[in-house]
This record gives C-alpha cells, structure tokens and sequence, in this order.
C-alpha cells in the first residue's frame, strides 16, 4: 500500500487536529472562502452597478459606450427629465409607495405588537386559538387574497381608491407571530406586575414599559411589513386603474410595458428604477442595529 | 438592542396616581382568572378586526363565488350568478394550462429553492467562521438585492439577458436566456439573486444566537470548521432553516410579478405561466368565478405543500 502524498498529507494533517489549537484554518480554505464570497459579491452588486452606470447616460451612450463604466455624466440631468416627465408622475408614484409602505407598516406594527403583547402576557380563552388561526395565516399568501379582495371592494365600490391598497396592507400575521414570540422571551412578567402596583393601567403598561422592551421586534416587523407593502405588485395591479394613486412598482411596470411603442420610456424606466431602490436602502442602513437583533430573537425559539 | 432590565421605577407618570387604582394582585397560588377583559379587547380586537375583514371574509368570499355559475337567458340576455355546486372546480381540474403552470413552478421551486437556501447556508456559515474577513461589508452586500422590489430586479434583468442591450453581450447573444427553454430559470435566477440575501441573515441570526461554549467544546476536540458546521451548527439552526424553506415555498408558488414583467421581455412567458398568471389572467377576461376556484385550489395546494413539509420536517427533528 502507497499512500499518494495527499493521502498521507490529510493523514497527518487530522493528526494534528488531536491537539487543540494545532489545527487552525488552513491558508487554503481561508483564501477559498474569501474567493467565494469575492466571486458572488460581483454577482450580488455588478447588476445594481450597471443600473448606476445606465441611469446616467444619455440614450445616444446608452448603447455606443461601455456598459459598464460611466461616458458623459448625465445622471441628474437625466433626473430632472425623469421627475419633469407628465406632471411630475413619477414622484406621484414614489409620494404614493411611502404612504402605502410608510403608513401602511406604522400602523401594521403597532397592531400587531399589541395582539402579539396580549397573547403572550395574558391568559384568557381563545388565546391558542386565535393565536393558531394568525399562524395558519401566515401560510395563506397574500396573492391568494387579491382577487377576492377585488370581488369584495367591486361590491362596495371602493376599488381604484388608495384604502383599497393601503387596508388590507395592515394585516401581518408574521409580525404578531414575531411580536409573541419576543414579548414572551423579553417582557418580564415581574415588570407588567410592578407598574399594575404602582397603578398604571394596562394599557399605559404597554405603551410606557413593555412597548420599550418590544423595541428590537417591532423594529424588525416594520422593516419587513414596510418591505413587503413597497415590494407588493399583484394587489395595487389588481385594485387600481388610476395612474396616479400606483405605487412606484407598478408605475415602472406600465411604462416597461410601453417601451416598444415609446422608446424614451427606457430611459425613465432605467432612472426611475434606480432612484425606487434608494430608499429602501437607506431604511435598511439607518435601521440595521435594531432588525439584526430582532431576527436573531425571533429565531431562538 | 433592548436595555437588558429595565429598572422598575421606569413608570414615573405612573407612579404618581397610584393610591386610588392599585389593583389587589391574585394569589400567586389561586388558578389564574380572565383579568384585564378590556385591555385585551383593546389589544387583540384592532388587529383581530382587520384580520376577519381582510384575510377571512375574502377566504370565505373566493369559496363563495367559486360555487356560482353565470348564467344567461339565451345568447345576449341578462346574466345572472347562480348556485353551481362545483361546477368551476370541475374546470379548473380540466384545465390543462393551470396544471401545466403548477408543473412549471413545482419544478422551479423543486431546483430554486435548494440552490437558494443551499447558498445562503454557505453564506451564512462563512460569515460565522474565522475564515472571512470584511463580515460586515459582505453582509451588508449579500443582503442590497433585497432591497430591490421583485418587479424592479426583473426589469434591470430583463435588460441584463437581452440579446442586444446587455453589458454581457457576448454571453447573451449566444445564448438566449429569454428562449422559451431558459426564461423559467432566467427568472429562477432573478429570484435567486433578490432572496439569497435575505434566507442568509435569517439563517446568519440562527449561527449568532447559538452558544460560542459549544463550539470550543468541539474545538478543543479537535473537530474542524467544516466538522463543526456540519455536526453542530447545522442541527441547531435547523428551525430558522426550516422556516427559510417553508417561505420559499410559498413564494415560489405565487410568483407572479417576474414572470408579469418578462412578459414585455419574452413572448416565451404566457399569461398562463404561472398559476398567479393564470388567476389574473382569467380575471381579467373577466370570469371572476373561475378565477376564484383557482385561487382557492391555488391557496390549498400551497397551505397544504408547506403545512406537510412542517410536519415532516417536524417529526425529523424531535424537538
């Protein structure tokens, strides 16, 4: 028996795993691991690149010049076309997707943080049931409720209106599934009960103490309630006719759409698409302390 | 980051009318009563009441309409809605489209979402161990995409597989990722590119909240990273990875905004592509009673689908 040299290298090389600290990461799956995160960061940010790099060049460039580096610096020139196209309509659209997802993920959360608050701090009948039908919905998509949500707001004629968007946007069972969860692990019971003895009523309790503890959670139910309303596609393109109450999603869609019969759309298209992913963004930065947090509780369970 | 304890005199307002309203508090031994009614009113009822209105009555809804028939007094009379039993359950079931597009997206889901989550594992894993430098900047880069609303990385990938447009022409003038055989994984690949990130920190918060105690025990044994992935943080972060996989599910199954978008990209995808397509599609025509038993099957299948995986992947792991 020959052992290859590899054979005997890996051998000795588990050997020495026996003694601790023998063994530390080798330079090899060191510099493996930095190469397969380098390879996919391009993969994660070059698309997101050349859509910097598209919205800002004019069209003749758009086409005649690397994609993937900047010719003449046009991008706020090419803003200004953007925001001055038909009235305005494009900042209609992103004014719209704030209120929807703004609005919309504010009240969402706090309604939430309330039901998860009372199923966790409270003992009363129905409470596992309840808490089983908002789990159940968290498994119904929120797909399979547009088209019956169309046929109910047809009936009372509140389609192609901003509340028939914005409603039913506030329910989200994850949050007071997440809300549940945290509050158990994070409200002690020994604080509810101090503040009932120095009188403050329940209500005030949770708005005042508990709310206070809850903060990472409902942090991170905002955050993903607001994405989720900014991201929802299918209910505002089956509810709404009227161009200006669209949220941005949905406006970009219908002029993609119309590119091939009004080639200058592209160009809004590029830019605007750019300009809808900015926020979102600096939401993420600006709130990141508190949703990493409050995923890593929500998992613990 | 929540204070750890906050101390108890954080009630100040509080405190100053506590004379007359200190509650008697129940014996720590006595069987809890219902205590509180209006409070708990008044915090389950705001999201109870919209929960019935805007998640229940619609389920019931759908089921109702999918129930009806139109039908007409002759070719151009009056229409009227009519109890039809199940009538448009027996469409849907004859619908060769509609069964095709669940096909089509049982066989994304079957190849997206182990190689989505597969990755984000990876990720994940390499973000815990001490083989990456630049955690943060990674971190931060994986997760942009899903910044990205899914209509708008299916236009800016839209652009990115045209033929002519693309900054990878060469690659896309060869092959025609929008071709009637590629565009479904085309759009895998959208999908793809907007969630590893997201599954990632789920799955990255799991690692993170797992005892550094336990690794130092496998360490001082001797075990390797890769050993120690493998036997001790994968079985312990299998809950967050379960729940990465029962979301994917679901989405898969309701993809629709992709697909919509390719539409303007690729005659390939039909307004039949998906089942979502499908619903809207007949919506559309409009035939809201057969659109509604589609949704209704299509809301079952998925409820079942990943209530089964729960349960099995649930017996799996005692615990």
């Amino acid at each position: 028996m020959t052992p290859t040299p590899g054979k005997s290298a890996r051998g000795i090389r588990s050997m020495e795993g026996k003694t601790p600290r023998a063994q530390r990461e080798s330079p090899f799956a060191r510099v493996s691991a930095m190469v397969v995160m380098g390879v996919f960061t391009l993969y994660f940010l070059v698309p997101i690149w050349w859509l910097l790099v598209a919205a800002s060049k004019n069209r003749s460039q758009f086409n005649s010049t690397n994609p993937l580096w900047f010719a003449d610096f046009s991008l706020f020139e090419n803003m200004a076309n953007l925001v001055a196209y038909r009235d305005g309509v494009y900042l209609k659209w992103m004014l719209n997707s704030a209120l929807y997802a703004g609005g919309g993920a504010l009240v969402g959360t706090l309604i939430a943080g309330m039901c998860g608050y009372a199923l966790a701090k409270y003992n009363f009948p129905g409470r596992e049931l309840i808490f089983n039908v908002v789990l159940g919905g968290v498994l119904v998509p929120a797909t399979a409720l547009a088209l019956p949500l169309f046929l109910i707001f047809s009936q009372i004629s509140l389609t192609n209106t901003f509340w028939s968007v914005f409603l039913p946007s506030l329910v989200s069972p994850f949050g007071v599934y997440l809300a549940r969860i945290y509050a158990s692990a994070s409200v002690p019971d020994e604080l509810i009960e101090a503040a009932r003895l120095d009188g403050a009523g329940e209500l005030r309790t949770f708005f005042t103490v508990s709310v206070r503890m809850m903060v990472p959670a409902l942090v991170t139910v905002f955050l993903f309630q607001f994405v989720a309303i900014w991201n929802n596609f299918f209910l505002p393109l089956i509810m709404l006719r009227d161009e200006t109450l669209f949220p941005v999603t949905l406006g970009l869609y219908a002029w993609n759409s119309q590119v091939n019969q009004i080639p200058v759309l592209r160009d809004y298209v590029l830019i605007g698409a750019l300009l809808s992913i900015i926020p979102l963004i600096i939401i993420f930065l600006l709130l990141q302390r508190f949703w990493r947090n409050g995923l890593s509780a929500g998992s613990v369970k | 980051m929540s204070a750890p304890v906050v101390p108890l005199t954080d009630a100040p307002g509080s405190a100053a009318r506590k004379p007359s309203a200190a509650r008697p508090a129940k014996a720590a031994g006595a069987k809890p009563r219902v205590q509180h009614k209006g409070a708990i009113l008044a915090f389950v009822l705001p999201f109870g009441a919209l929960f019935a209105l805007f998640y229940l009555v619609p389920i019931g809804y759908a089921i109702y309409q999918s129930l009806l028939v139109i039908e007409r007094e002759g070719t151009f009379g009056q229409a009227t809605q009519v109890f039809g039993g199940l009538t448009q359950y027996i469409l849907v079931f004859q619908n060769g489209p509609f069964w095709e597009s669940i096909g089509r997206v049982l066989a994304f889901g079957a190849v997206q979402v182990p190689i989505m989550l597969g990755l984000a594992l990876l990720f994940a894993l390499l973000l815990d161990s001490p083989l990456v430098r630049g955690k943060k900047f990674f971190r931060l880069a994986f997760f942009v995409p899903y910044a990205v609303p899914g209509v708008i990385a299916a236009i800016m990938w839209g652009y990115l597989y045209s033929p002519n447009l693309s900054p990878f022409s060469a690659v896309t003038e060869n092959i025609n990722f929008l071709s009637a055989d590629l565009v479904l994984w085309a759009i895998a690949n959208v999908v793809t590119w907007v969630f590893v990130g997201y599954n990632m920190l789920i799955i990255y918060s799991a690692l993170l909240a797992i005892p550094a105690e336990l690794y130092e025990a496998a360490r001082l044994d001797g075990a390797g990273q890769l050993r120690i992935a493998w036997s001790v943080k994968i079985p312990l972060i299998m809950p967050a990875i379960i729940l990465t996989a029962i979301f994917s599910i679901i989405g898969t199954l309701q993809l629709l905004a992709e697909p919509q978008v390719f539409r303007s990209f690729s005659s390939a995808v039909t307004s039949t592509f998906t089942p979502n397509l499908t619903v809207y599609s007949t919506s559309s025509i409009p035939n809201f009673n057969l659109a509604a038993a589609f949704s209704v099957v299509l809301a079952l299948a998925t409820f079942i689908l990943s209530f089964t995986f729960l349960k099995f992947t649930q017996r799996k792991e005692p615990k």
